[in-house]
C-alpha cells in the first residue's frame, strides 16, 4: 500500500533524539551502545515516537528514556515490569520497551521478572547486564561472577550468578535472547525481532561498565562471544536445548536468540478490551442498575 | 430513667435494640458452626429473606482465619425500622455443632431459643440455663431424607427457623431458586430440605417461641442488603473505574471478586498481581496510560505498596488506594476489625507530599465517596486513600435503592494536540499553571511525547535537582491539595445543635454510634454526632465549630491510641473531654457507647475508657456457674477462639 511506502521513509534513528539533553553516562559505557541500538531498532521498525513508551527502572541504564524522543516513564527500582504491565493493559496499542539494569531486573524486581515471563504480554524487556551497581558506585549485582570483587564484597562474591536466560526460559518467557553492547548491529537485529515477536521478549544485554567492572570488559566479551544465529544446527524452538545453551559461560559466551515459542498473549484472553482499549473508553455514564439489583 | 429502658442485672436493655423479651419484628438470630459448613451462606440467606419480607436487617460475622474446622458465626439483626449495628444478645440461636452451643448459649435472651443439630450434639448434662427453649432438630437425617448430604443441614435449619419465627417459606424457596438457578436438581433437593425442617418444627414443638416476624409489604422492595465492599464496587463502577489490580487479602477480597465477576459486562480489566508492590505499580501504569485505576489492600499489603504511594505523588499520576483495615501489627487478627491505620495512611512513604485520606462510615457513605475519590484523583492528579475496615467491608446493611444519577464522573480532558511536534522537544507534562494542575497527555497522542519520572524534575520531566526547581515543584504539588480541599464537605451533624455532648468519630463506628444515640434519646441524654469523612486534610473548620459549640466532646475510635483524637489536637489545639477506645478486634456494640455516654451525663465518667466486648454478662451470671469450659469470661472465650485459628489470610 502506497501509504506504508511513504511511511517507511519517515523515521530515522535521529527521529528519536532529544534536543534538551544528552546522556551523562561515563565515556565508553556500554549503555551508549544499547541506547544507539534502541533508536536504530525503532527506526528500523518505523515506530512513530508517540506510539512508543519506554518504561524504565532506576540506575544508570534506566535514564535512557530521558534521551529518547518517545513517551517515557521512569518508575521505581525493580518495578519497571509491573508499571509497564499496567500501561499495556490500559492500552495494548502502545509499543512498550522496558529498560532496566541487572539489579532492578534480577535483584529488587526478581519476582516481577518471573511472573512477567508467565504472563506473556507483548513487550520487550531490555536488561543492561554489567554485573555491578554503577550508580551507587560499584556494589555487587545478582549477575556478578562467583569470585568477583567489588566495593561491597572486598572478599570475592560467594553466591553463584543469577542466570537470567535459564530462568526466563523455565519461567515461560516466549522470546529469550542475549545481546552485547559492543556489537550494536547484532543488538539492533535482536531488538527488532524481539519487538516483532508476539509475546514477552527478554533481551539480556552484556554491557561493560568501564568504571566499576574491570573483569567483564569489552575485550573480555570480544574474545568470548560468538553468535548463536550462525550455528544452523541450533533450534530456537527446543526448550531443553535452550536451557542447556543458557548454561554456557566461560571461554565461550553465546549471544543471539536462545529460545522462541508461540503462546497466546495474556491480552488475548481479555475480550472486554478487544475493540476499545481502557484508555479510550467512555466511562462517563455507566449503567449499574443490574449490578445494584443483584443485592435486592 | 425513661420507661423504655429495662434494667436487668444492672445492665440496661432497651426497646430500641430489641427487647430481649418476646416481641414482633425485633429479632436477633445467629447461626454458628464449623468453618466449611456453609455458615456464611446460611446467614446471608436468612438475612436476605428477612429483608425481602420488608424488614430492616443488619448482619455481622465473625470467623477465624482458616478454611476448615474453626468456628464461624453469623449474627443477623432484624427490625421494623432501620438498624445499623449488631447487639450483644441472640434471641434465636441456630447451632450446627456443639461448639456453637457452648460458645453462645449464654448470649441467648431470657426465654430465647436454640435450634441445634440433635444427632451429634447431646446436651447431657443439660445446659446450666433452664429458661431457654431447646429445639433439637435431626438436621443430618432430614437433609439425607431430602436427598442431600451433611452439608445441607443448614438448609434444614433455615426451614426450622422460618417455622419458629413465622416467616413464609416461599421467601426461602425463591432465594434457593436464584442461588442454584442453573442446577435444577439441587434446587429441588434444597427446597425439600427447607420444607422438612419447617414441617419438623411444626410437628414436634408447640408454637410457643415468642419472637415473631411479620411481612412488611410496603417496602416491596427496592432496598438492598449490601456490604461496604459491595457498595464500594457499585460506586467505583458507576464512577467509571475500569482498572483494578489487587492481591487477595482480608477484608478486601470481595472487591477483587466482585469486579472480576463483572469484568466482561462492564468492560473493565481486573488483574491479580504477584504481590501488592506489583499491584500498585500496575495501577499507576494503567492510570498513566489513561485508565481510571484503583487498587485495594489491607495493612500488610499497604506496607508493601508504600513505595508506590510516592511514585504516584512524584509523577502526579491519579491513584485511588482502598485500605481495608484489620488488627495489626504483622498478620495480627486477619479476619477481625480495627481502625489502627489512620496515621499509617496519612504518613506512609518518605518525603513530604500531598494526599487525601477519606473514610466512609457505611455503604451509603461509600457510594458517592469512592466516586469522589476517583474524581479528586483525576482532577488534581493526586493520591487518594480510602480507609475502610473489616466491619464496614463485610457487614450487611439494608439501604434504600441508591440513585446512580447522583454520581457525576469528573475526568478532565487530556491535552489535545493537533499534530506531531516538529523537532526534538518534549511535551511539558509538568507545566506550571495557576492551579498547580498540569495538562496530562494520553500516551499515544502525537506531539505529546513526554517524560514522567520518579526523580525530581523540570516542567518537561527532565531530572532536575536545582534548588529553585525543587522549591517550585514542591509548591506546585501542594497547591493542588489546597484547591482540592475546597471540595471536601463533611456530613452535617446528626442530632440537636444544643446537645449536652458531641460525639466525634470516623469510619465504621458510625453504625454503633447512631444506635447508641437512639438509646440516649430514650434515656433523656441529649447527644449529637459529627462524623469526619475527610481525615487528611482534616476538616479543621468543622472541628473548630464543633469544639466551639459543644458543651462536652467525646471521641470514639476503634483503636488503642486514639489516632483521630491526637490528630484533632495536633491540627486544631482542641482536646476532647472524653475518649472511648476499643482494640479487641471487635466493633463497638451500641451498649458500650451508651454506657459511657450515660456515665458522662451522670458526671461519673473517667476521661478515657477502653472497652472489652462483653459476651454474656447481660444475663444472670448465677445461672452460668456450671457451664462448659469455653464460656467463662470474655478473655477465656477469646483465647479459646484464638487457639482454634492458625492460618494466615
Amino acid at each position: 500500500m502506497p501509504d506504508q511506502v511513504v511511511q517507511k521513509a519517515t523515521f530515522s534513528p535521529a527521529t528519536y533524539d532529544v534536543a534538551e539533553a544528552k546522556p551523562n553516562w561515563c565515556p565508553g559505557c556500554g549503555d551508549f551502545g544499547i541506547w544507539v541500538a534502541v533508536k536504530m531498532a525503532l527506526a528500523q521498525l518505523q515506530l512513530p515516537p508517540h506510539e512508543v513508551v519506554l518504561v524504565a527502572d532506576i540506575g544508570c541504564s534506566s535514564k535512557m528514556p530521558y534521551w529518547v524522543k518517545s513517551y517515557g516513564f521512569q518508575g521505581l527500582h525493580g518495578r519497571a515490569v509491573p508499571l509497564a504491565t499496567g500501561v499495556k493493559l490500559a492500552n495494548q496499542k502502545l509499543n512498550i520497551f522496558i529498560i532496566a539494569g541487572d539489579g532492578g531486573a534480577y535483584g529488587e524486581g526478581g519476582n516481577h521478572f518471573l511472573h512477567a515471563c508467565r504472563r506473556n504480554l507483548d513487550m520487550v524487556y531490555i536488561i543492561h547486564d554489567n554485573g555491578v551497581y554503577g550508580l551507587t558506585t560499584g556494589q555487587v549485582a545478582p549477575t556478578a561472577e562467583h569470585g568477583f570483587k567489588t566495593k561491597s564484597s572486598p572478599e570475592p562474591v560467594i553466591e553463584v550468578p543469577f542466570n537470567p536466560l535459564a530462568i526466563a526460559i523455565s519461567a515461560g518467557a516466549t522470546y529469550v535472547a542475549r545481546g552485547f553492547a559492543g556489537d550494536v548491529k547484532h543488538l539492533v537485529s535482536i531488538l527488532t525481532s524481539a519487538h516483532q515477536h508476539r509475546g514477552f521478549a527478554v533481551v539480556d544485554v552484556l554491557q561493560p561498565c568501564v568504571t566499576y567492572n574491570h573483569l567483564n570488559t569489552y575485550q573480555y566479551y570480544f574474545q568470548r562471544t560468538y553468535k548463536l544465529d550462525e550455528d544452523t544446527s541450533y533450534n530456537v524452538g527446543d526448550k531443553v536445548a535452550a536451557f542447556q545453551k543458557a548454561q554456557e559461560w566461560g571461554e565461550k559466551i553465546p549471544i543471539g536468540l536462545f529460545y522462541k515459542a508461540d503462546r497466546s498473549l495474556y491480552t488475548d484472553e481479555l475480550p472486554q478490551v478487544k475493540d476499545v482499549q481502557l484508555a479510550h473508553q467512555d466511562r462517563s455514564n455507566i449503567d449499574i442498575s443490574s449490578f445494584l439489583k443483584s443485592f435486592a | 430513667m425513661n420507661k423504655a429502658l429495662i434494667l436487668l442485672n444492672n445492665v440496661i436493655i432497651c426497646d430500641r435494640l430489641g427487647k430481649m423479651e418476646p416481641s414482633t419484628n425485633k429479632l436477633t438470630w445467629m447461626v454458628g458452626g464449623e468453618a466449611g459448613y456453609g455458615v456464611m451462606v446460611t446467614g446471608k440467606t436468612f438475612a436476605l429473606a428477612c429483608k425481602r419480607a420488608g424488614l430492616w436487617v443488619f448482619d455481622y460475622t465473625e470467623y477465624p482465619s482458616l478454611i476448615r474446622g474453626g468456628h464461624n458465626s453469623y449474627h443477623v439483626r432484624v427490625d421494623a425500622e432501620s438498624v445499623t449495628s449488631q447487639v450483644h444478645w441472640v434471641d434465636l440461636l441456630v447451632a450446627l455443632d456443639r461448639v456453637t452451643v457452648d460458645q453462645h448459649f449464654q448470649e441467648v435472651s431470657p426465654n430465647g431459643g436454640i435450634i441445634y443439630e440433635s444427632e451429634k450434639v447431646k446436651l447431657d448434662p443439660p445446659l446450666s440455663r433452664t429458661d431457654l427453649k431447646l429445639y433439637p432438630l435431626p438436621m443430618i437425617e432430614l437433609a439425607k431424607q431430602a436427598g442431600g448430604d451433611d452439608l445441607m443441614k443448614n438448609t434444614v435449619a433455615l426451614g426450622a427457623s422460618a417455622a419458629l419465627v413465622g416467616l413464609d417459606l416461599a421467601l426461602f424457596n425463591q432465594l434457593i431458586q436464584e442461588a442454584f438457578a442453573k442446577k435444577g436438581e439441587v434446587v429441588a433437593i434444597n427446597q425439600k430440605a427447607l420444607q422438612l425442617g419447617f414441617e419438623y418444627m411444626k410437628q414436634h414443638f408447640p408454637d410457643d417461641f415468642g419472637w415473631k416476624l411479620s411481612l412488611q409489604t410496603p417496602h416491596e422492595d427496592q432496598r438492598l442488603l449490601v456490604t461496604g465492599n459491595e457498595m464500594l464496587v457499585a460506586g467505583a463502577l458507576r464512577a467509571g473505574c475500569n482498572f483494578l489490580a489487587a492481591y487477595p487479602m482480608t477484608p478486601i477480597n470481595a472487591i477483587l471478586g466482585l469486579m472480576t465477576l463483572v469484568d466482561q459486562e462492564y468492560k473493565i480489566v481486573v488483574k491479580q498481581p504477584e504481590d501488592e508492590i506489583a499491584g500498585i505499580n500496575m495501577a499507576i501504569g494503567a492510570s498513566y496510560a489513561g485508565a481510571r485505576a484503583m487498587t485495594c489492600t489491607s495493612g500488610g499489603g499497604f506496607s508493601l505498596m508504600v513505595e508506590g504511594l510516592g511514585l504516584a505523588a512524584e509523577t502526579e499520576t491519579p491513584l485511588v488506594v482502598v485500605l481495608g483495615q484489620r488488627p495489626g501489627p504483622a498478620t495480627g487478627m486477619p479476619t477481625f476489625t480495627e481502625q489502627g491505620d489512620l496515621r499509617f495512611a496519612m504518613h506512609a512513604h518518605q518525603g513530604d507530599f500531598p494526599r487525601i485520606v477519606l473514610a466512609p462510615g457505611d455503604p451509603q457513605d461509600v457510594f458517592p465517596l469512592i466516586a469522589q475519590a476517583l474524581n479528586l484523583a483525576e482532577k488534581y492528579q493526586l493520591l487518594v486513600i480510602v480507609l475502610t475496615d473489616k466491619f464496614f467491608a463485610e457487614s450487611h446493611w439494608t439501604i434504600p435503592f441508591p440513585d446512580p444519577s447522583t454520581i457525576k464522573v469528573e475526568r478532565p480532558p487530556f491535552a489535545e494536540l493537533s499534530s506531531a511536534t516538529e523537532g526534538q522537544g518534549k511535551f511539558a507534562r509538568f507545566a506550571f499553571t495557576e492551579t498547580g494542575v498540569s495538562p496530562r497527555v494520553l500516551p499515544g497522542t502525537p506531539g505529546g511525547e513526554s517524560m514522567v519520572t520518579s526523580d525530581e524534575h523540570s516542567e518537561t520531566g527532565l531530572y532536575n535537582e536545582t534548588a529553585g526547581m525543587r522549591k517550585k515543584m514542591m509548591e506546585k504539588r501542594f497547591a493542588k491539595l489546597a484547591l482540592a480541599r475546597k471540595e471536601l464537605a463533611e456530613p452535617p451533624v446528626v442530632g440537636p445543635g444544643d446537645a449536652d455532648m458531641t460525639i466525634i468519630g470516623w469510619g465504621s463506628t458510625k453504625g454503633p454510634i447512631l444506635e447508641a444515640m437512639k438509646l440516649c434519646r430514650d434515656a433523656g441524654i441529649i447527644v449529637n454526632y459529627q462524623q469526619l469523612m475527610y481525615l487528611l486534610p482534616l476538616s479543621t473548620d468543622i472541628v473548630n465549630t464543633r469544639f466551639g459549640t459543644a458543651k462536652q466532646t467525646v471521641v470514639i475510635e476503634n483503636n488503642y491510641s486514639g489516632q483521630l483524637d491526637g490528630l484533632i489536637t495536633q491540627e486544631t489545639q482542641h482536646r476532647a473531654n472524653f475518649r472511648l477506645l476499643k482494640y479487641d478486634g471487635r466493633p463497638f456494640y451500641p451498649l458500650e457507647i451508651f454506657e459511657y455516654l450515660s456515665d458522662i451525663a451522670a458526671g461519673k465518667a473517667e476521661s478515657k475508657r477502653t472497652v472489652l466486648t462483653r459476651w454474656h454478662d447481660h444475663v444472670d451470671t448465677s445461672r452460668a456457674a456450671a457451664t462448659v469450659v469455653k464460656s467463662g469470661t470474655a478473655t477465656a472465650r477469646q483465647s479459646a477462639q484464638q487457639n482454634q485459628g492458625g492460618s494466615d489470610a
